[in-house]
């Protein structure tokens, strides 16, 4: 369901480093020894073996972080971003698995498709990729695609990510034959003649400026729809980039009825809310949009108490030229691979809002479980995937360090505390800086 | 007073000033600015009673008027603003330019950056055009108007409009009726009134007044009887161009017209009619209301013109950093 370059694993010592393994229950400073990928002594004072040390004096080694919801343009538009790209971004972001999205040029779905992404993958991916498959051909909401055949092929889930499945009976549908398909489906969650020409939250902010506005119920009553088909259906599902407390709400009180579903939050909607736009820049342009502080506190609540149990970036690349245009006009989306953890450790952790521990086990062991990948560990046997974190280093976020091939960053020019020293992925040294 | 010294090195000239400014949004603009403004339109509107009416404040700038939307009012108003004040004009509309060949917007601001403008005036449909415009170009830029977001010039031009008639604007009770949603008129105006101590209430159908709005600072009517207590009527048009299809915000103009038409038999003596133009007389207005004697509407188009002359006055020769050295001087 992963897919990536092949190679033996790296042997690695990491020297000193605070381990902090959340779910698996280790805090302690310690050397770590990786042997061809995989991790085989944890202990003090390790020999170095002509093994490539690591330093982590004053640094934290986690669990690498995983995401679920990324979008690499591949194929289609490879301007904006592709596979080599798009997993050196995430290698630089301390991701050792992300997941692709399929709406690109073709969509993904078809075996055919889908089987050449596998063997890009295999050529070019830095970081091992999964690719979702499409619900529905072309995403038209139309007529399912052939989803046991897309499974066998590796489809790592189903979503028509980008659009809705804006026809209950096609949702019931889907979810009715996935019980063969046997991979999860992920909803994006939109009433498409609610958040019609809607460009920003609906809300004082867009009465002021004038924007036209995308209310919360646009979200909120498809969250509702689909959960309560998922619990007729006895399916489970995964709501993506949950945005307004509606949202959250009606999850909560679903799941409290025993409808089993997942959902995911963006570091953006965790950090920011409708008052960014006033700045009428298109870098905080996004789909779900960032709504209300009362929204915002909502989704910090349940990512706290784990109803949401995974935070995905929902790395949307943009070409410069078409996010140098008006809000209006400009396409929805920003980047986030390469500045997740220090913005959600500036903005959350450090004003403690959200506990470090909560946060790398919402970066790391909930994405993983989300769509049945094995959670990364920090133990012996288990593969190599750490991340080596300084949490001192203060960086300002500059276009020119990006390895994406876009920079439309919520970021842009903002000092954050907090960054990727070092990235393992499957066993291999995929980034160090 | 800013001057133009191209030919002083650069070490002699005096240190640098601060970042250019721009008018963009009321938001940006404090009491004393809108002040300011309204008093150099004054100024400028007593030089339109002499017989020759040109002042040469801005010989040898270069102004460009730059519209990506139909405009008669605010293109004429700014063009001859800016001939009135010895300014060079150009005034480029996007139809029948490298626009059609789809020249997108910053590289049509490149191309103007090129024959460096001292002023941008820029209409544009979408939101924050002039911003963009403003990031591309060392140019002031003036809002003409972008999409639903604001139109200052309108606001300045009512606030004097206001001030000449009645004698000033706070305490004012104004109505803005209609179309509040699709409108930059309104945001501006909403903004501009109560920055100047007048008192707003907006009257329309619910799905047509911006939910939340409320937040500025005025207060929200259904009811077209709401205007009785308004010392002035702001009438808005149905932005129609501005209406998705198929949304169904009224539905029909008739019925609009019938229970939110502003005409000579809901207005009463006294009460001063204004409307930003251009009208759909039979919609929003009807012909008796707006050629009423209190219908203000004509001397609106009139004080365009002076506001106009007064922004792009401001703009080129404001500086704030005199005005405290001037201050303190005067303490000393």
């Amino acid at each position: 369901m992963l897919f990536g370059t092949d190679g033996a694993g790296d042997d690695l010592l990491v020297r000193r480093a605070r381990v902090l393994d959340p779910v698996g229950c280790v805090d302690a400073v310690l050397d770590v020894r990786v042997d061809g990928g995989t991790i085989t002594m944890l202990g003090e004072r390790l020999g170095a073996n002509g093994h490539r040390v690591l330093d982590g004096e004053g640094l934290v080694l986690a669990p690498a972080f995983v995401d679920p919801h990324v979008h690499l343009r591949t194929p289609g538009r490879e301007d904006e971003e592709d596979l080599a790209s798009g997993t050196k971004a995430a290698a630089a972001g301390g991701y050792c698995a992300i997941l692709a999205m399929p709406n690109t040029e073709p969509v993904v779905d078809s075996a055919a498709v889908l089987g050449a992404l596998v063997e890009r993958a295999r050529a070019e991916a830095e970081v091992p990729v999964g690719f979702f498959a499409a619900i529905t051909k072309g995403q038209e909401g139309g007529e399912l695609t052939e989803m046991v055949e897309l499974a066998e092929a590796g489809a790592a889930g189903f979503t028509d990510d980008g659009r809705p499945v804006v026809a209950p009976g096609i949702m019931r549908r889907a979810l009715q034959y996935n019980a063969v398909a046997g991979r999860r489906i992920a909803l994006h969650c939109e009433e498409p003649t609610l958040s019609r020409g809607g460009q920003v939250h609906e809300g004082a902010v867009s009465a002021e400026l004038g924007f036209g506005g995308y209310p919360s119920i646009a979200e909120s009553l498809m969250v509702s729809r689909d959960l309560q088909i998922a619990g007729y259906e006895g399916q489970q599902i995964h709501l993506l980039h949950l945005s307004a407390k509606e949202s959250v709400e009606a999850f909560r009180a679903a799941r409290e009825r025993g409808v089993r579903a997942t959902a995911e939050v963006t570091p953006h909607h965790l950090c920011l809310t409708d008052d960014a736009v006033r700045t009428l820049d298109p870098n905080v342009k996004m789909n779900p949009p960032l709504r209300a502080e009362e929204d915002r506190r909502a989704l910090v609540e349940a990512l706290c108490d784990g109803t949401i149990s995974a935070i995905a970036t929902d790395h949307a690349p943009h070409a410069r030229h078409e996010k140098e245009a008006p809000f209006e006009a400009a396409p929805f989306g920003v980047t986030g691979l390469e500045t997740a953890f220090a913005a959600l450790y500036t903005m959350l952790v450090e004003p403690g809002l959200v506990p470090l521990e909560v946060l790398l086990e919402r970066l790391s062991d909930g994405p993983a479980r989300l769509f049945g990948l094995e959670p990364p560990r920090i133990a012996i046997g288990a593969a190599a995937n750490l991340v080596l974190l300084d949490l001192g280093a203060v960086w300002r976020v500059d276009e020119a360090g990006f390895r994406s091939k876009s920079a439309n960053s919520w970021l842009l020019d903002e000092t954050l505390r907090g960054r990727v020293r070092a990235t393992v992925a499957a066993g291999r040294l995929a980034f160090a800086a | 007073m800013a001057r133009v010294t191209p030919f002083i090195r650069d070490e002699l000239l005096p240190p640098r000033r601060p970042p250019r400014r721009h008018l963009l949004s009321i938001a940006d603009l404090a009491r004393g600015d809108v002040e300011r403004l309204l008093a150099l339109s004054r100024q400028f509107a007593r030089s339109l009673d002499r017989d020759v009416k040109k002042l040469p404040a801005l010989r040898g700038r270069t102004v460009v008027n730059l519209f990506y939307e139909a405009s008669t009012r605010t293109s004429s108003s700014f063009e001859l603003a800016a001939k009135r004040l010895s300014a060079d004009v150009m005034s480029i509309k996007s139809v029948g330019s490298s626009v059609d060949k789809g020249e997108s917007l910053k590289d049509t601001a490149l191309t103007l950056a090129a024959y460096d403008p001292d002023v941008i005036v820029v209409r544009h449909p979408e939101i924050g055009a002039p911003n963009l415009v403003a990031q591309h170009t060392a140019a002031h830029i003036v809002n003409a108007g972008d999409g639903q977001h604001q139109h200052p010039t309108q606001a300045l031009l009512d606030l004097y409009t206001i001030e000449e008639e009645l004698g000033g604007v706070a305490g004012i009770r104004v109505a803005i009726v209609g179309d509040v949603l699709h409108s930059r008129v309104a945001r501006s105006n909403i903004q501009a009134f109560l920055l100047m101590g007048a008192h707003v209430t907006l009257v329309g159908p619910p799905t047509l007044i911006p939910r939340g709005i409320e937040r500025m600072g005025c207060e929200v009517a259904h009811d077209i009887g709401a205007i009785a207590a308004a010392d002035v009527v702001y009438v808005l048009r149905m932005q129609r161009e501005r209406m998705r299809e198929g949304e169904s915000y009224v539905p029909s103009l008739r019925e609009y017209s019938a229970r939110w038409g502003v005409t000579a038999a809901r207005l009463r003596p006294g009460q001063k009619v204004m409307h930003p133009g251009p009208m759909n007389r039979g919609v929003e207005i009807d012909a008796a209301a707006a050629d009423a004697a209190d219908a203000l509407i004509e001397r609106q188009v009139r004080s365009g013109l002076v506001v106009r002359m007064a922004v792009l006055y401001d703009l080129l020769t404001y500086d704030p950093a005199e005005v405290h050295v001037a201050t303190r001087q005067e303490v000393a």
